[in-house]
């Protein structure tokens, strides 16, 4: 694998919602296979910059390239760019009057025209590698948070995306879910998917991530492998923000 | 003689002019119940735009329906346009256009309410997929929509066809007419027929709005999520 190519960089982009820049010049390269975790305080832009990344948001200024084609201009096809970049968000998303199995299906037939038999034997062995074969014909009302967002994660896949990005995907969930979910997302690093991964958990962030990326008020103040970066943060910023998940014990 | 006013029902024709009766009632409302889902569907998708003037005209129009009673709307329309504007519109006709005008009011309502309960999420997350807009509303939103609407699209023709027996009083020979035509046919032979023919009346509403409103709850408990 090449593992220095560039798959998509973003060039000095500025994201304002009309009240004050919310990303001021960020840039930031994610190599093929990398998996980039984004870290920062609630509120600092990282569901923003994952939103810009596959145009839910316009962007003021500055660059997204895929593959080294633009995409952050005005003629992009963001329907055919959108198939290259999977999203997967913190809400459980899935479409509540579809089966689990027309949810995974909607993509690939609708939008890629893909055979139905062909689509339905990856959804199945999809379905099963994230152990929900069994629901596959049920409502999304009938699952656990945990699960819906394993079929979301599902359907995402089986649009075979160059890149995934995942915005908070267990913040919702009950803590005992949290893991099942996790677990899926480590297996597709150690399966050398390109991910970049917005999350509060930091263990899971120190064991997954290639490179972390600390972000806060609208640009990236520190990004170092994750060894670096959770043992011996630079700057008082990202000191600062680690800080506040570690408690002092009470009786010291 | 007077034991059996029922008797009065299977003289002549009587019953068949009944449920000849019932059949203008349900024909008006049906007619009026589908272009009113239609144009209901089209006001609701308005009355979402942001644009100020549309919202106002929609609110207006939704407001100005809901506080004038039916009958008097029917009144204005079977009276009032024949001699302001010279159209000869028929009883039924004139119903059509109350109900109509009324329906889709409350259709246009109800579809308002049911797009924008619609999560904002929902229509991100099928963009996400590489949806285009049309297939986001064909597979995505439309569905959905449909769902909320049509246990409520089945509530109003119930409404319907109950506010129906209104138009009696712009001279639409329906049910309840033909009733009162019966009723006085037969005043002097079968004086207390009255009981039976209104109760007929009753059941043929009841026969008509009960298994509407079974299958609107019925869909209602299916498509819950
Ligand atoms: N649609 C929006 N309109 C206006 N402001 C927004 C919108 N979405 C987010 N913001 C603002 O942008 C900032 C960053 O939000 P967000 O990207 O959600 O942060 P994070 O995901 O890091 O918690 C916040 O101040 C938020 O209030
Ligand atoms: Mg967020």
């Amino acid at each position: 694998m090449e593992k220095n190519e560039k798959l998509l960089e973003i060039h000095h982009l500025r994201k304002d919602y009309g009240n004050g820049p919310v990303l001021k010049d960020v840039s930031l390269d994610v190599h093929k296979g990398e998996v980039l975790v984004l870290i920062g305080p609630s509120g600092c832009g990282k569901s923003t910059f994952l939103r810009c990344m596959n145009g839910l948001e316009s962007i003021q200024s500055g660059e997204i390239l895929l593959d080294g084609q633009v995409i952050s201009g005005d003629k992009t096809k963001w329907s055919e760019v959108r198939q290259k970049i999977g999203m997967v968000f913190q809400s459980y998303e899935l479409f509540p009057h579809m089966t689990v199995i027309d949810n995974v299906l909607l993509g690939p037939l609708k939008v890629q025209k893909r055979n139905r038999q062909e689509a339905e034997e990856e959804a199945k062995k999809l379905l099963e590698r994230v152990g929900l074969l069994d629901k596959k014909d049920v409502y999304p009302r009938q699952l656990s948070g945990g699960q819906k967002q394993r079929v979301a994660i599902v359907r995402a896949l089986i649009m075979k995306p160059e890149i995934m990005l995942f915005d908070e995907v267990t913040a919702a969930l009950d803590p005992e879910m949290v893991r099942e979910v996790l677990d899926v997302m480590l297996e597709l690093a150690k399966g050398g998917s390109t991910m970049v991964i917005v999350t509060h958990e930091m263990q899971f962030a120190r064991a997954v991530a290639d490179q972390v990326v600390f972000l806060d008020g609208g640009e990236i103040v520190e990004m170092d492998a994750p060894e670096a970066f959770f043992n011996c943060p630079k700057t008082k910023r990202a000191q600062k923000f680690l800080n506040t998940f570690t408690f002092e014990s009470k009786d010291e | 003689m007077q034991d059996l006013g029922i008797r009065v029902l299977f003289m002549g024709n009587n019953f068949i002019r009944l449920l000849g009766g019932l059949w203008i009632t349900i024909k008006i409302s049906l007619i009026s119940v589908v272009l009113s889902i239609f144009l209901g569907i089209l006001l609701g998708m308005v009355m979402t735009l942001k644009n100020p003037i549309t919202r106002c005209i929609t609110k207006v129009y939704l407001e100005f329906i809901r506080i004038m009673p039916q009958l008097v709307l029917l009144f204005l329309v079977y009276f009032g346009a024949t001699k302001t504007f010279g159209v000869q519109l028929s009883g039924q006709v004139s119903a059509v256009v109350v109900f109509t005008l009324w329906g889709t009011a409350e259709m246009g309502d109800l579809v308002r309410g049911a797009l924008i309960s619609i999560p904002k999420h929902q229509y991100e997350s099928g963009a996400a997929l590489g949806l285009e807009n049309i297939q986001i509303y064909r597979y995505i939103i439309i569905p959905q929509t449909l769902r909320r609407l049509i246990p409520l699209a089945i509530n109003l023709t119930t409404r319907m066809i109950k506010t129906t027996s209104l138009i009696v009083l712009i001279g639409v020979v329906e049910v309840l007419k033909v009733a009162q035509q019966i009723i006085e046919a037969n005043r002097y032979t079968v004086p207390d027929s009255a009981l039976w023919i209104y109760g007929t009346v009753f059941f043929l509403y009841f026969l008509a709005c009960w298994p509407i409103s079974l299958l609107a709850t019925w869909l209602e408990k299916k498509w819950k999520n």
